[in-house]
Order: C-alpha cells, then structure tokens, then sequence
C-alpha cells in the first residue's frame, strides 16, 4: 500500500493521542489502536517503514508506539 | 394476510395517572384525565358516527355528527370535543340524535357529487358508511348540487401531484387535511379559504399542490375521510385485498408500513398505526417511493463475464454461483487467504449482512468485511463506544417529546430523517428551545412556527472547535452537573478533560476565527444547553464524515455527560442513522474488527464462542476496511471482492481512485437489483431482492428491531439471503437455513445484547429495542439509566485538529454535501420514481457573493475543481450558504459529487471526509473530461447487457 498514506493515517491517530496529558498512555493507546484496527498488511509495512528509514514524516510519539508493536503475524501466502 | 384496517377512536389517546368513571349508554368505563367522550366509547367498543375526527389530530368539532346526550346538560354536545367527566352518564342513542345526525349527513350529501358506484373510495370511504350509518334515505334539498358529478360548476381535481390527486367536488370541509399537515407534519401547506357554502380547502397560496410548500408526506390524504385526497396508485388499481405490515426501507427512522397488496401488486404503503418508531406517519420516500421495486431496469438473470470489456453472459444461478466460488478460490490460492473479502450494505436485513460477515469469516476464512456505514456513522460506533461502552444511540425517537432543549448539529432531520423531523418540529412547537449547529441554513432553523435560539453557522471542519468552545463554557462557568459526573464518571478523566477544555486556547473568544462564530453565541448556547433541564443532542453525518469524525463523536459524549444529560427520557447521544439498517448492519459484525455484538476479533473468549458454533476457527487480526482494500487492489495484494447491496463507485469518496482500484480486481460479484455503478466493473452479477421481496430484520437508529416481511416473491427468483447461503455452499462452506428467522435464532444464541431476540418475540411486542434479554426481556428503550454499559462514563481528550483540507488561492471555496428530502442516497431507488418531479438533478449552491465575483448566474453550469478531479454541475445561488461555502447533494451518478471529494479520513475509522473539500469554481460550457469519459463508459456498460427478452430466457 502507499506508505505515505499509512503515514498520515498512523500521524492522525497519533495528532489525538498526542494531546493525551499523561505521554506513556498516549502512546500505548497508539500501539494499541494499531493493533486492534489495522490489517496485518498495514502493520507490517510500516514497522517495515520504521525499521528501514527510522520513521521518515512519521510525529516522533507515532515512532515510538510503533517500535512497541508486536511484529504481526506474516500472512498466509495460500488458504 | 387479508386486509386490515386500522380502528379509528376519533380522538388522540392521552396518558394520565387519573382516571375518570363514567357510564355511556349505561356501561360503566374508566378512562385517564382528559379523554374525550368519543374515544372513551369508542375504546368500549360503542361507535358514535363521526366525520370531522380521526385520532391522528386533535378534534374540532365541526361537522356535528358526532352529538351526544349527556344527563344534566343541556343541549347535544358534540363527543369529540367534550372530555370526559367524573359520573357523567352519556346517551349515543336516541330518536332525537337519530334526527339530528341524518339531518347533518343530508347536508353533507346535497352538495356531494354522488358518484358513489365509480369513485375509487368506494368500499373505503368514511362519508359512505356514515351515510349508512344514520339511516340517510332521502336528500330534500334536491340533486342539482353544485359539486355533483355532472355539474358543470364541478371543482377540477388537481393532479399535480405525481402520487395523489385533489378532487374538490368531493370535499366535505372537514379540514382533517389541514389538521394533518399542521399537526402531524408541521408543514402547514393547507388552509381553508372562504367562508360557509364557499369554503374550501386551498394548498399554498390557492395554487397546485406541487407548487405549494407541501413535501408530499401523505399525512393529509391519510386524514382525508372521503376520495377528496386519494392516492393515484389506488385510482388506477382499485382498493387493496391484503395488507402486510413491513418496515421502510430507506431512512433510519424505520418507518413501520401496512404494505396494502392485490396479489403480488402492490396497491399503496399505508404507515402503520402501531408503528412504534412512526406511530402512523410517514414522507414521501417510504410512503410513495416504492416504484422502483418493479421498475423494469431490475436485473432478475444471474449473468457472468471474464473481463469487464466482454459482454455479459446470462447463466443459470448455479452457473453464477460456481463460477464466482472457483474464482475466489482461485485468487486465494494464488495470492493468500487474504486476498478476497466482502462489503454488506445497510439496505440488507440484519439477518443478510450476518450471513455476508459469517461467510467472509468462515468460508474466506479472514476478516475482510466491512459495510458501508464505514463511510457515514463508523465513528459514532468508535466515538460512542470508547466513551459510554455501546455502539449506538442511547434513546427513543419519543423521547425528544420530553426534551426542552434540542441541540442539532450536522444533521437536517426535515430532509434526512423526516418522520422524526416532524415530531421534533411538534415538541419545539409546544415551547422546547432550539440549538442548530451547522453551516448552512437548514429548514430547522426558520420554519412555521418554530425559530432557533441559536444558529451557530460555523465553518465547515470546526466541529471539534466548537465543542471544545461550549465545553469551556460548561467547565468554566459552574454549569457542570457535579453529582451526575461524580457518581456516573471515571474521575481521572474528567478532571484530564476539564483541564484541557478550561484552557484559554478552547475559550470561544480563542476560538472565533476558527469556528467563524462570535463568541457570545457560543457562549449563550452553551448556558442554554446546559441549564435548560433537558438536554438532547440529536447528529448526523454533519458530525461524522470528517478527518476529526471520531473525535467530535467524543466531543458530544463528553458534551451529555459534563451537563448530567444521559441515562433519562428528553436527553441523550442520538445519532441520525442515514439509510435504514446502519445501526443493525454494524451490530451485526460487519466492521473487519468485530464479530457480532462488537466484540473484538482479539477476544479469543468471543472468537471461541463462534468458533463453536460455526465449526471452523477465526483469524484473531482485524482485516481490510473498505478504503484500505482499494489500497490493497492496487497494490495487487486484494483481488476478489463480494459486494452486496453497495454501490461504492458511487457512494465512495474519490471516485477515480475507487475506478482504478476496481479494474485492478480479478473477480468483482456484485448482488443488487440494478445494474449498478460499481457493476459496471464486475465479473459477476448476482440478482438482488428488494426489501417487499423477502422476510427479515432492520435496526433503526434507535436500535429497534422491526420486522420485513415479504410481500411479493423475489423477482430473480431467490432472496438476498438465499443467495449468499447458496454462495457459501459453493464455496465448500455449508449453510443450511430453511428461514430468516433460524439466522436470527443464530444471532441471539452468539449475542449477549440480542439474547432475548426472536421472530415470534418481535409478532408479540410489535418490535424490540436492543439489549433484550434476560435482564430487559422487553428491551430498552433508553440506555445507560443507572449506569454507563462500561461501568463510568470516559470523558475524553479532543483537541482540534484542522483537517489537511484547506483553502488556498487555487481552491479557495470549501464544499460540503448533504441529502434532499426526495432523494435517497445514490438515488438508485428514488431516481427510478417520481421522486425525480422534485428533484431531477444535483446542483451546487453558491452564496450570491461568490456567485458574482465569478460572474456565475442562477442555473449556468459550473466547473467544480479540487485536487481530486473535476465536475461540472448547475448552479443555484442562495443564502442559505455562508459566503466562502458551497454545497451540493450526491443523488445523481453523473453529478460526480465524488469525483471531487478526496481520500481524507477520519482518523480512528477512515469513514472519508466528505463534508470538507477545498474547490474552486468557475462558469463552463461543456462536462467534464471525467463526465465524458463516465459517459462514454457507461454506455458502453450498458450496452454490454443481454437484451431484455434474452435476459428474462434463462
Ligand atoms: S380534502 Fe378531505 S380531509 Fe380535507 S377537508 Fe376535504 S374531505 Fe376533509
Ligand atoms: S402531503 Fe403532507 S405536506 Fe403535503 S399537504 Fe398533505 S400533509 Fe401537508
Ligand atoms: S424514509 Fe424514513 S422517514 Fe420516510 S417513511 Fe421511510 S423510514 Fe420513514
Ligand atoms: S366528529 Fe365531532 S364534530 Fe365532527
């Protein structure tokens, strides 16, 4: 998928939980809505894109959840 | 199935903890305070003739039929108007009354055209059977009246109207009519002009109705006793043989209809008495706009094809049906399990889009599936359920009858949601204050007699801003409802909250250049809201579709909760559900992270639970929603998608990169009754059934699960459940249902909140609010009464973020959308009716400033441009747009209202930000390069199709 859209998509989620007063919760419920409502797919591109570029036009909190992620199971090629 | 007719007990029913004793006709009866003579008889089964009364309105006491006796008075009252008494004894019957009352009819019948044999009320006509009645058998004053049916002086009959007519010379001045437009709709079309012999019923400005203000609700024609107001569909088929009582299926209101049948034909759609989200009234889509059903643009052949170049085929459903199965089964062995998914529709029963997610989770084995209210109310399910602990609205329609003050943002319930937009106008009639929150001027806001305090005519895109605003007012100026958050509340987050919103930053005298509102609205609204007792908010996709959807959702939660406005009757979050099933296909585990019920797909507890049931296990990771498979088809890792009742090349934002994401499929099935925008790009079709076709549920947005019933046989020959079980079968999966009604038995062994939820429990309590079961075996009207469903009540942090979509000097307008009253959605069904009279085309509307500065004059065609693409749409220039602002509705597919908007989404739940895009917009002479090519492709599309007679062959 285009990770410049799943940049801005993770840099949005990041933009409310940002504004969360207690910075740790913030970012555990980044990590966390990543985990409950992103395909695999997504997850895995852009733990990929962290990993690979050091989180390039990701907010630095975004980063960090992302880095907390559970690498997401690799998807079955076949059914 | 024979023909019901609803009992008519004259007066309105009245609810009072006093009740009077009285004896009528030496039967003693009781009946609460304030009832009227006549409906106390007429509830102890004794008829008192009567032509001026229903018990839609309130009586009037006009036509002196309805006299009585009563002892100790003097005199005939009439039983309409005279409330009951403590110790009244009433007469009905006497030879006086006998004389008076056949007195009357003779006067009624002397000016009657007494065309009894062929006018088309005969067998249904009130002035007939009271006629009968009395005893009327001579008529002194002659034959010679100016009405009667050969007169020359005879009134002509307005037929302007594309689904009643007006026949004056009928017309017995009751002036139900009228009362029915005041009370019932509030619009206020009709008047009687004239006085005495001459008085007579005038729409508008005595002019036809359809050039009068009236919106063709029907209420009048229903009121009308005799063939005065008479549907066309009944003059041209005759009266009704059955009825079936169904529900609508359009708007979330969930309008309950009597379906009135001769045969397989439907006769009219009469709103159901009993209707509990309706109570007997209706608009013009649900009540005349059912032609569509059998237009003879339904497709009823399967058909197949290898590439959407090659003309369809049209194929037995087996054929159909194996064919799709192996090619999904084909993708995923090729490109992973995950390859293929599914979309269900709002349109479809509760008991189809369960079918569609089951066959996703099961036989696809992931959870790719996701529904269409992805792009309208997904983040109210996010927002509401973060917030109180439930997915949905948290009160009755009725309750806004309790409410003193009705705080309306982002919706235009006259338009949208009508049937409760009348009962809103009723209670702001009888003294409720009004707050509108939204760009433009809505009816709402200037209407008969009704005004609002407020209209905070904000920009486009500050929802969060200006809840943020009322929320500083709230905090700031001790309007807090300390004891309900005190005992109702999680205290760590409210106090989060109330520091963030007490900042100076969210103050509305910070906020007015954002919000584009003086502050001293602001300020003045959020006092009302919060000291008015009751407390209501009522939105729509005005607050949904937005980059910030999810968190203006919140916004509103925390709005209710700080002010003490959840948990009783006349308060509450209510969410204006757009089409009919949003509430029920969301409940029903359409998104791709949750199965039935919202349960997280994570919850192994709840995975564990379907796993038994359904026999196979479930994928623990949330799958594709809606915009993220378009990604995932271009890219190549999504190839196969079943489609059901959606139409996403129209309804999707961006309607160029829907396009490319589709051609880049390999086999697209899509299962509706037209062929339909997003059909022109599949490989298969499957013949979809219209809600009169099959029997099931639908869920309005006040939870409230009604029956559908079926009232004709599919005319593709299966139902839309039938079709996706028969799939699942081809797919090796094996369902096996005899009825809709085993799928809901499903639905509530899986379904905490749906435990109590049966066929035979909806027939006996005439529909159920959700949660039903072992602790609310009724179900529940209104949510969260002692405490939140998760226990405290979160408030929430919402900055305001603006949304990446703004003006600059090459767009420098914002465009927001919204709906009409006669038009539903993508218009595949309305525009397939007469609706299309009232409006046969979108337009965009401009604020006369902008309008002249671009030189651009009433109905000149405009280019309208984003970063998106480009349209080109008539113009119509108005106030009711603020300067800077432009609007349009999205009925019509070549309007291309989506080709504009963009792929901006609400953070939390992608559902597109359709209410915000910067545009430009200039005066043109020809379409747009994208309306050419929709042109061109389009017909080509069509011309693809098997001819008619070849078609119905199969
Ligand atoms: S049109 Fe019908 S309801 Fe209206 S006044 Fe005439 S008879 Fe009565
Ligand atoms: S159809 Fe409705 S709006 Fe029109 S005149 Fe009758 S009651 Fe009024
Ligand atoms: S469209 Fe809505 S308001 Fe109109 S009849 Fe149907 S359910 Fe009722
Ligand atoms: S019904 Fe009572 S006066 Fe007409």
């Amino acid at each position: 998928m285009d990770i410049q859209n799943l940049v801005k998509m993770a840099n949005s989620i990041g933009g409310f939980f940002g504004a969360w007063p207690d910075r740790k919760q913030g970012r555990d419920e980044i990590a966390s809505h990543l985990t409950r409502f992103w395909d695999p797919r997504m997850r895995a591109q852009i733990v990929a894109h962290v990993e690979t570029t050091g989180g390039e036009g990701l907010d630095t909190i975004v980063v960090e959840a992302i880095r907390q992620l559970e690498a997401p199971p690799v998807v079955q090629p076949t059914a | 199935m024979s023909l019901h007719r609803d009992h008519d007990y004259g007066t309105p029913a009245r609810v009072s903890e006093h009740w009077i004793d009285l004896t009528i006709d030496g039967l003693p009866v009781s009946v609460p305070e304030g009832t009227s003579v006549m409906r106390a008889a007429e509830e102890h089964g004794i008829r008192i003739p009567k032509l001026c009364a229903t018990d839609s309105i309130e009586p009037f006491g006009s036509c002196r039929l309805c006299l009585v006796e009563i002892e100790g008075r003097r005199g005939y009252p009439a039983s309409c108007t005279t409330l009951a008494e403590a110790g009244m004894e009433v007469r009905t019957q006497s030879s006086e009354l006998m004389e008076l009352r056949r007195n009357v009819m003779e006067l009624y019948i002397s000016d009657h055209p007494l065309d009894c044999l062929t006018c088309s009320a005969n067998g249904n006509c009130e002035l007939q059977d009271m006629a009968g009645v009395v005893g009327l058998r001579e008529v002194r004053y002659g034959m010679q009246g100016a009405n009667h049916f050969d007169a020359e002086s005879a009134r002509p009959k307005d037929t302007s109207n594309p689904y009643f007519t007006f026949d004056a010379a009928k017309c017995i001045v009751c002036s139900r009519c009228v009362r029915a437009c005041e009370e019932v709709q509030g619009t206020y079309a009709l008047t009687i002009s004239g006085r005495g012999f001459e008085s007579r019923v005038a729409a508008g400005q005595d002019e036809p109705f359809m050039t009068s203000e009236c919106v063709s609700c029907g209420a009048c024609v229903q009121a009308c006793p005799t063939a005065t107001l008479m549907e066309k569909s009944v003059i041209e088929m005759g009266q009704a043989e059955q009825s079936v009582v169904t529900t609508c299926a359009y708007c979330g209101v969930g309008c309950g209809f009597k379906a009135e049948t001769k045969g397989n034909q439907v006769v009219r759609m009469v709103p159901w008495k009993d209707g509990q989200a309706n109570h007997g009234h209706s608009c013009v889509k649900g009540r005349f706009a059912w032609g569509y059903a059998t237009h003879p643009d339904r497709i009823t052949t399967p058909m197949i094809r290898k590439s959407i170049q090659d003309p369809w085929q049209p194929v037995s459903w087996d054929e159909a049906l194996s064919y799709a199965a192996s090619e999904f089964k084909r993708i995923q062995a090729q490109y992973g399990r995950g390859a293929v998914g599914g979309i269900t529709s709002s349109r479809c029963t509760n008991e189809e889009t369960y079918l569609v997610q089951k066959l996703v989770r099961a036989a696809f084995g992931n959870n790719n599936v996701d529904t269409c209210a992805r792009v309208c109310h997904s983040p109210t399910g996010y927002g509401l359920k973060q917030t109180l602990g439930e997915s949905a609205g948290t009160q009755t329609f009725d309750s806004v009858l309790q409410a003193d003050v009705v705080m309306v943002i982002g919706a235009n319930p006259t338009d949208g949601h009508p049937v409760f937009g009348s009962q809103l106008k009723r209670r702001l009639r009888e003294g409720a204050r009004l707050i509108v929150v939204d760009p433009r001027g809505i009816d709402l806001v200037k209407s008969p007699h009704i005004r609002a305090d407020y209209h905070l005519k904000l920009l486009p895109g500050t929802n969060v801003a200006i809840l943020d605003a009322l929320a500083h007012v709230v905090v700031t100026e001790g309007l807090v409802d300390e004891t309900f958050v005190a005992e109702r509340c999680e205290a760590d987050s409210f106090a989060a909250w109330r520091d963030f919103v007490a900042l100076p930053e969210n103050s509305p005298e910070s906020l007015e250049a954002t919000i584009g509102v003086p502050a001293e609205q602001v300020r003045g609204a959020a006092r009302l809201f919060a000291e008015a007792g009751n407390a209501a908010i009522y939105y729509g996709l005005g607050v949904t579709e937005h980059s910030q959807g999810s968190t203006a959702v919140m916004g509103i939660a925390n709005l209710a909760m700080a002010t003490g406005n959840i948990g009783r009757l006349g308060v509450g979050v209510n969410p204006l559900r757009g089409q009919n099933n949003v509430q029920g296909s969301c409940d029903m585990g359409s998104f791709p992270h949750e199965l039935p019920g919202y349960r997280h797909v994570s919850d192994a507890a709840t995975r564990t639970l379907f796993e038994g049931e359904w026999g196979v296990q479930i994928d623990p990771e949330p799958g594709l929603r809606i915009p993220n498979m378009f990604e995932a088809a271009l890219d190549g890792s999504f190839k196969g998608l079943y489609c059901e009742g959606e139409d996403i090349v129209q309804s999707d934002p961006n309607t160029q990169h829907v396009q490319a994401a589709l051609s880049a499929m390999e086999c697209l099935v899509v299962q509706d009754i037209f062929l339909n925008e997003t059909a022109k790009f599949a490989h298969v079709f499957l013949p979809g059934s219209s809600f009169l076709e099959k029997d099931g549920t639908f869920t309005n947005a006040e939870r409230r699960i009604s029956m559908v019933r079926k009232v004709m046989p599919p005319l593709g020959g299966k139902a839309d459940w039938e079709v996706t079980v028969a799939l699942a079968n081809a797919l090796g999966y094996p369902m096996d249902y005899g009825h809709p009604s085993e799928i809901m038995d499903e639905i509530a062994r899986l379904t905490p909140t749906f435990h109590g939820v049966s066929y035979d429990r909806i027939e006996q309590l005439g529909s159920i609010q959700w949660p039903c079961n072992e602790a609310q075996p009724d179900g529940t009207p209104i949510m969260h009464v002692d405490a939140f469903v998760r226990g405290k009540g979160r408030f929430m942090v919402t900055r305001y973020i603006p949304t990446d979509e703004r003006v600059n000097q090459r767009f420098p307008l914002l465009l927001t959308t919204g709906r009409i009253l006669s038009q539903y959605n993508v218009g595949a069904q309305t525009r397939r009716t007469p609706n299309v009279e009232w409006h046969g085309e979108d337009r965009i509307e401009l604020h006369p400033h902008d309008a002249e500065e671009r030189g651009i004059r009433e109905g000149d065609w405009v280019g309208v441009a984003s970063r998106a693409g480009e349209t080109v749409l008539r113009a119509t220039i108005t106030e009711r747009v603020q300067p800077g602002v432009v609007y349009t509705t999205f009925h019509f597919p070549e309007s291309g209202a989506n080709v504009i908007t963009t792929d901006n989404s609400d953070w939390a739940t992608n559902c597109p930000e359709y209410k915000v895009t910067a545009v430009q917009v200039v005066q043109v002479d020809q379409p747009s390069e994208w309306q050419k090519r929709y042109r061109r492709f389009s017909k080509a599309q069509l011309d693809l199709l098997p001819r008619k007679g070849k078609r119905e062959a199969v």
